[in-house]
């Protein structure tokens, strides 16, 4: 008798493992369904690097966007991740271990914080500042880019933390008994070896920031067009999806997925080079 | 004596390596088998495989037959949670589950009867009078096991393999954690004890095999090298590598 | 001339120290600011009442409502499935290429961006199962979210259970799944509420996701099939339209509040058990 509840838990719980993997499959089924057929009518060059988003006259180029989000992204990239690896080094090797403890905890509290959130403050403080002291209207590539930047800053400080606390004490030891300063020793030895766990830190932040909606919806001002510079109004992939999508049909609606198919792709292959170079690391152990 | 546990050419190994090489031997009921031998020499191996314990990681094949009662605990039909029942373990390191004493007790027998099952104090009392323990719990059953010196604990490990009413009890360095007075009552338990079970001691200390085992087995390297009465092993051993590591030429 | 890396050492704390100053400031700030402007506005009648004209006046109680009650229909979800499959991957298999695929698909799914979730649970739930907008929507798409939280925090936990347990459980003659219920899983539980935890402080926050799939009707809703209209989302509309900035700021108070809170509850839960093993 309990021979046969035991085998039928187990055929339960390998149904339930599957739910993941499932779901998984599940959303990228149904984004490609919806976003492919539409790629494949209306041309993928054509959909990718025109610059006419008009969906009114049936055009559906969403170049401005791409390179929007690419700026935006690389903006934030660049404020986030050498902030985030010198506040990560700072607490690590700089300040004392039960500072760090409550220091690190904190900062995991703040990722805690919704987008919106966020954007409201860019929108409230950020965007009037920039208008005052920089020029343009505020709402900008530039908000963006910064409000990304802190929004990703938990993200790479908490991994590179783990990174860098996961080398062996013993490479530390090593290079100061050789009479080099602790800043030296983390240049040259704590951080190359810790080096894949931050690039993956990195890899993911940049996932997370290509994908996020709500704070950009709010701080860049989502209009449909190039920028010529970082002051001006700029519209994401994703924010054009979450605008539109309200009342898109036809085949609009269907551009809308097409978008959301490039984000997936972009993302899942963000996901991979990120695991990828998790592995290296494990490989090289 | 009735034989209660026959080993017929069986051997255990973990992946390419063999542990246990062709051991054939025979255990009587209600003695005191004690096993010994130097580190590596597949004591530990030899205990786990007679309640199918070594299954339990991966890599780890038998060959040949283990017979308890005459069927072979290693066929294809014999169910090895059943066999746990029968054939009880305590471990080298005590290891009280995070539950409190009478939990800790109860918790073999409720996996059987399921939620049926009535609380049979007698077995509570039973078993922890017969591991030696029973005055100095009976008052705080429902305090956590935790709390519990290491000998007590070991005790209270005995105790929990009591409560099942196996048929076998199988010990693998009980004792090698505690001080004397604990050691000195798990020896006694254990010979109150030979009187009902069948009891297998695997141990690193000779001269406790000398005190409380009937007949002794000398391990080396994955063979079974002497098995005979204990005072003739001590004695006159047919083995020299037996006369040596019992001197302590090596070890 | 060569620098005196003692010299070269100073440098690098300053700018490192500055940087982290920064990010420290910049992170507190946002709350502080928030904070400031919105506790003013938490009231017992703001957290009580009914919104009034669109928000601009009145409380937020049915937002309120629904947030408590979109994330509790997540949790009712993922927990169930994301224990058992943690479950499934410790303690029933072994490494081998099937839970490799099934751990990479529950981290694929971690990254994948709360927009396109929505997208999703528009199409599936919303449109193809004709669930319309509504809790149910929601709840569904938000339990897919989480999932991957709860699979790898219960994943830790288990295996933080000493090996001399399971040991100890087979050896009495439990079978693998008495073994679980009753030794593992009582032991992982403060990780797994842990996961569960970190699963609603993220439930809570999400707002793309929600507005596609439970929609934002500001009415009570009286069944599952309703839509609500969460504190996120009930926030970013007061924002976003400029309805009201006092209020948006309560709600946004509110908003932070409660995700902080749920969020020192795992971390306090969190230390607890790593206190217990040591």
């Amino acid at each position: 008798m309990p021979v046969t509840s035991e085998k039928i838990m187990q055929r339960l719980l390998l149904a339930v493992a599957f739910s993941a993997l499932s779901a998984l499959l599940l959303i990228a089924v149904f984004i490609l369904s919806q976003g492919l057929p539409f790629i494949f009518r209306y041309g993928f060059r054509e959909f990718l690097f025109s610059s006419q988003w008009n969906p009114q006259a049936g055009k559906f180029g969403i170049f401005p966007m791409v390179v929007s989000t690419l700026w935006v992204t690389l903006g934030a990239m660049a404020i986030g991740a050498p902030l985030g690896v010198a506040g990560a080094v700072f607490l690590t090797e700089f300040v004392p271990r039960t500072v760090m403890r409550i220091i690190k905890p904190a900062i995991e509290l703040l990722a805690g914080i919704p987008s919106v959130v966020y954007g409201f403050i860019g929108v409230m403080v950020l965007a009037p500042l920039i208008r005052d002291h920089l020029g343009g209207p505020g709402l900008s590539l530039l908000a963006g880019s910064i409000i990304l930047g802190i929004m990703i800053l938990p993200t790479i400080i908490s991994i590179s933390i783990d990174s860098i606390m996961a080398v062996p004490r013993s490479y530390r030891e090593g290079s100061l008994a050789l009479g080099a300063t602790v800043w030296q020793t983390v240049r040259m030895v704590t951080l190359p070896a810790a080096r894949s766990g931050i690039a993956a830190s990195i890899i993911l932040a940049m996932g997370r920031a290509i994908g996020e909606t709500m704070a950009v919806i709010m701080v860049t001002g989502n209009s449909v067009k190039i920028p010529g510079s970082a002051l001006e109004p700029v519209r994401t992939l994703t924010a054009n999806i979450a605008l539109e999508m309200g009342y898109a049909t036809g085949m609009h609606r269907q551009a809308l997925f097409a978008t959301g198919v490039v984000l997936f792709v972009v993302i899942m292959i963000l996901n991979f080079s990120a695991s990828y170079v998790m592995r290296q690391r494990k490989a090289r152990r | 004596m009735p034989v209660k546990i026959a080993l017929n050419k069986f051997s255990v190994h973990f992946g390419p390596d063999p542990l246990l090489q062709e051991i054939d031997l025979e255990i009587q009921s209600n003695q005191i088998l004690g096993v010994i031998g130097p580190s590596g020499s597949g004591k530990t191996t030899f205990l786990r495989a007679l309640n199918r314990m070594n299954e339990l990681q991966p890599g780890f094949t038998a060959r040949g037959r283990v017979l308890l009662d005459g069927e072979d605990i290693y066929g294809r039909d014999y169910d090895a949670v059943s066999l746990r029942k029968k054939v009880g373990m305590v471990f080298a390191m005590p290891v009280p589950l995070p539950m409190s004493i009478h939990e800790n007790i109860t918790y073999g027998p409720k996996l059987s009867a399921g939620r049926g099952w009535k609380h049979d104090e007698a077995v509570v009392e039973s078993s922890l009078k017969a591991a030696f323990l029973w005055d100095e719990v009976k008052d705080r059953l429902k305090t956590s096991a935790l709390r519990l010196s290491g000998g007590q604990q070991q005790r209270l490990c005995l105790a929990r393999t009591l409560a099942l009413e196996p048929e076998v009890i199988l010990l693998d360095e009980p004792c090698s954690g505690l001080d004397p007075v604990s050691t000195a009552k798990i020896e006694e338990a254990l010979t109150i004890l030979k009187e009902r079970y069948t009891v297998i001691l695997v141990t690193n200390n000779t001269k406790q095999a000398a005190r409380v085992a009937g007949r002794t087995a000398f391990f080396l390297m994955g063979k079974l090298v002497e098995e005979g009465t204990t005072q003739q092993m001590f004695t006159a051993p047919k083995d020299k590598r037996t006369s040596d590591y019992i001197t302590g030429r090596f070890g | 001339m060569k620098l005196d890396p003692k010299h070269t050492q100073r440098a690098a704390v300053a700018v490192l120290g500055s940087a982290t100053l920064l990010t420290l400031t910049a992170l507190v700030f946002i709350i502080v600011f928030v904070l400031e402007k919105g506790l003013p506005v938490l009231s017992w009648s703001f957290l009580t009442g009914a919104p009034q004209d669109m928000g601009r006046a009145g409380g937020i109680f049915p937002a309120i409502v629904g947030s408590v009650t979109l994330t509790v229909l997540a949790v009712l979800l993922a927990a169930p499935l994301g224990v058992g499959t943690a479950v499934y991957l410790t303690e029933y298999t072994r490494e081998s290429r099937l839970t490799a695929v099934i751990r990479f698909g529950a981290d694929c799914l971690a990254g994948i961006p709360s927009i396109i979730f929505g997208l999703f649970g528009f199409i599936l739930f919303v449109t193809i199962l004709k669930m319309g907008w509504s809790l149910l929507a929601g709840g569904l798409t938000l339990a897919l979210m989480i999932l991957p939280t709860i699979i790898r925090t219960t994943e830790e936990a288990i295996k933080a259970v000493p090996l001399s347990y399971r040991e100890v459980s087979y050896s009495l003659g439990a079978t693998r799944w008495q073994t679980v219920y009753k030794v593992i899983l009582p032991n992982a539980l403060p990780g797994i509420l842990t996961g569960v935890m970190l699963g609603v402080g993220r439930a809570l926050g999400e707002t793309a996701a929600v507005i596609f799939t439970d929609g934002s009707s500001l009415r009570m809703p009286t069944s599952v099939f309703d839509s609500v209209r969460t504190m996120a989302v009930h926030f970013y509309l007061l924002a976003r339209e400029g309805i009201s900035a006092e209020n948006a700021y309560g709600t946004a108070a509110a908003l932070i509040i409660a995700v902080l809170s749920v969020n020192l509850l795992a971390y306090w839960m969190m230390n607890r058990m790593v206190a217990k093993r040591t």
